[in-house]
């Protein structure tokens, strides 16, 4: 029975693991070798040891872009996660309850895929119709209904100290729903007989809400942290494509993987690209384990 | 002590079927009572305001699909005077949306199945064979998941250039595959472990060969993780935008969706052509909906897979 297991198991493993090696490991064994290098492409590369995270502790742009990510660490999980859970527990057990039976408002249904849908867009195809959402005259979404009032346009992404927060609004529009379906999962999981037990004790919603809903959701509110840190790690194309000029106005909005991009693809710094994607990467490891650590804390068994 | 735990539930009880706010509190002994209905018309308020929310951005792009350019700019927010298709045609064809759907259909379709066919096969290996270094490509492909794509986006460039595959689909599907693996295994290796032994041992006894135990009897078994993932890809593959913007640079013949209605959007400014980017928004956005009318189900299902343990 046992005949043919190794030409089996090779056969079966060689064109995966071929193709990943290739195309994902050797690529990031390769970043790490190229951001010691001065490389523009043309000539052989230079190795120029730390010189490249020298010059990245003097880059302007560099700490701009690690600041946003601080603000869209913060912000991003925050108030998605706050509004996802608000509707969760709206949908799942904000109705009256019959019979113990924990019911959702009414027309739970409709709202879970409603607000689901923006999640099956892609981001690029959603920071282009925002452009539109955004536009800084009559013809924007927003500010048509502004001015048809006689009020000043609202210049979402031209103003500098607005262009993030009309970005990470974007984001949050998105996100919301997914997390919604994720938190409607995980409170799904929750047997009734506890809020019946809450209820009897003459807990209010809100009350149900802080003592029994939150901690028995921890697990999936740390899954939804990680998720949405990864995602303000990211933020690429929303930042390429709704931003003006690629991260502005002024550097405003850009992030490292639009730096890393154009530092790559427009100036062929490939070296102090590479850089830069290093130092990208060692930020997302601090930040995986330090949710882990910080959120790890006794899990309630039910 | 909420009444309605205790007593059969009075219409009054009941929390109102549209939202008010403004709803006025009930006198002191109705305290519970006022507290359910106030915070029953609070959320409905909300969940129809986030509603309004997310549908009238997209909503409002159908609309003006069909205006012209005077319209948009003088009545954002009224209906089109008149269906005007031609906006459309401009899309599609001038603005080369056609070719670009065409693209991203052909391009994610194969990367799919490819995903799906090598991560199915390594995973089912890994989860079911003991043998040397096993739980090393395990760990090389779930390693995988921690790294960003840009860290490596300088030196895929030049492995995908020294390839001769720089402005091909087949560069972008290979690339497409490979970064999908790391979840596919993950996620499949986990499923494959949870199928029953028994079966497969029955299939060896009547001398069904390892490859044949795996296409024609673990394969169905494992069809509903198949599909979740399969999902997962499809959507994810469908949004990338930065792969193909580093490895299409220079063949805009050969660009996906996403890129070209990028693309369109910065043409549309120079070319005041403010309704064909509309219509072409439409045309990348309608085909979405359907298909989530139709597979909302297993879309929720397939894209949350990743977080539910």
């Amino acid at each position: 029975m046992r005949h043919g297991k190794y030409p089996f198991v090779i056969g079966f493993l060689f064109a995966p693991v071929a193709l990943y090696v290739t195309f994902v490991i050797w690529p990031y064994a390769q970043a790490f070798q190229i951001s010691m290098t001065n490389w523009r492409g043309l000539s052989a590369p230079q190795w120029v040891g730390f010189d490249n995270y020298r010059r990245l502790l003097d880059d302007g742009a560099f700490w701009k872009a690690v600041q946003h990510h601080g603000v869209l660490l913060l912000a991003l999980p925050l108030i998605t996660i706050a509004i996802a859970l608000f509707f969760a527990f709206l949908l799942n057990v904000g109705g009256k309850s019959s019979g113990g039976q924990r019911q959702g408002v009414w027309g739970a249904k409709f709202y879970r895929v409603v607000f689901f849908f923006p999640q099956v867009l892609a981001v690029a195809i959603i920071a282009v119709l925002f452009q539109m959402v955004y536009r800084p005259n009559e013809s924007g979404l927003i500010n048509g209904v502004l001015m048809k009032f006689g009020l000043e346009p609202v210049l979402f992404l031209i103003k500098p100290n607005l262009a993030l927060w009309s970005i990470i609004a974007v984001l949050v529009w998105q996100a919301v729903g997914f997390y919604v379906v994720l938190f409607s999962a995980g409170m799904a999981s929750i047997p009734g007989e506890i809020y019946e037990a809450a209820e009897m004790d003459g807990a209010t919603k809100v009350t149900l809400f802080f003592r029994v809903t939150l901690p028995l959701l921890w697990d999936t509110l740390q899954v939804a942290w990680v998720y949405l840190g990864i995602a303000a790690f990211d933020a690429f194309a929303i930042v390429a494509v709704l931003s003006v000029d690629g991260g502005g106005p002024d550097g405003a909005t850009t992030v490292l993987a639009m730096e890393i991009y154009r530092n790559a693809f427009v100036y062929s710094k490939y070296g102090y690209a590479s850089a830069m994607g290093v130092a990208l990467f060692f930020l997302t490891l601090t930040f995986a384990a330090l949710t882990l650590r910080l959120t790890k804390r006794e899990s309630v068994e039910y | 002590m909420n009444p309605q735990s205790t007593l059969p539930p009075t219409p009054a009880a009941l929390p109102p079927k549209t939202g008010d706010p403004s709803a006025p509190a009930g006198p002191g002994p109705k305290g519970p009572r006022s507290e359910v209905r106030f915070f029953a018309g609070l959320g409905h308020v909300a969940l129809a305001v986030w509603a309004v929310i997310v549908i009238v951005p997209i909503l409002w792009t159908f609309l003006a699909a069909f205006k012209n350019t005077s319209e948009i700019f003088s009545s954002p927010w009224t209906l089109p005077a008149e269906l005007r298709w031609e906006n459309f045609g401009r899309a599609w064809t001038k603005a080369h949306v056609g070719r670009y759907f065409l693209n991203s259909v052909i391009v994610v379709s194969c990367s799919t199945f490819l995903t799906m066919l090598l991560g199915a096969m390594a995973a089912y290996v890994l989860a079911r064979y003991k043998f040397w270094g096993n739980r090393a490509i395990y760990f090389l492909f779930v390693s995988g998941l921690a790294f960003p794509v840009f860290l490596a986006l300088v030196p895929l460039f030049f492995v995908v250039k020294n390839l001769g595959l720089l402005d091909t689909h087949t560069g972008v599907v290979l690339v497409y595959t490979a970064y999908s693996l790391p979840f596919t295994v993950f996620f499949l290796a986990a499923f494959f472990k949870t199928l029953p032994s028994s079966v497969a041992e029955a299939g060896m006894i009547d001398g069904c060969g390892h490859s044949r135990l795996f296409f024609q009897v673990m394969m169905p078994m494992a069809k509903p993780g198949l599909i979740s993932v399969a999902i997962f890809n499809i959507i994810g593959q469908w949004a990338q935008y930065q792969l193909p913007l580093v490895l299409l640079s220079n063949a805009k013949d050969k660009w996906v969706l996403t890129q070209g209605i990028a693309d369109i959007s910065v043409n549309a400014g120079y070319e005041a052509d403010w309704s064909g980017l509309f219509a072409a928004l439409t045309i990348a956005i309608l085909p979405m909906i359907i298909v989530y009318a139709v597979f909302q189900r297993q879309i929720q299902a397939g894209l949350t897979s990743g977080a539910v343990k």
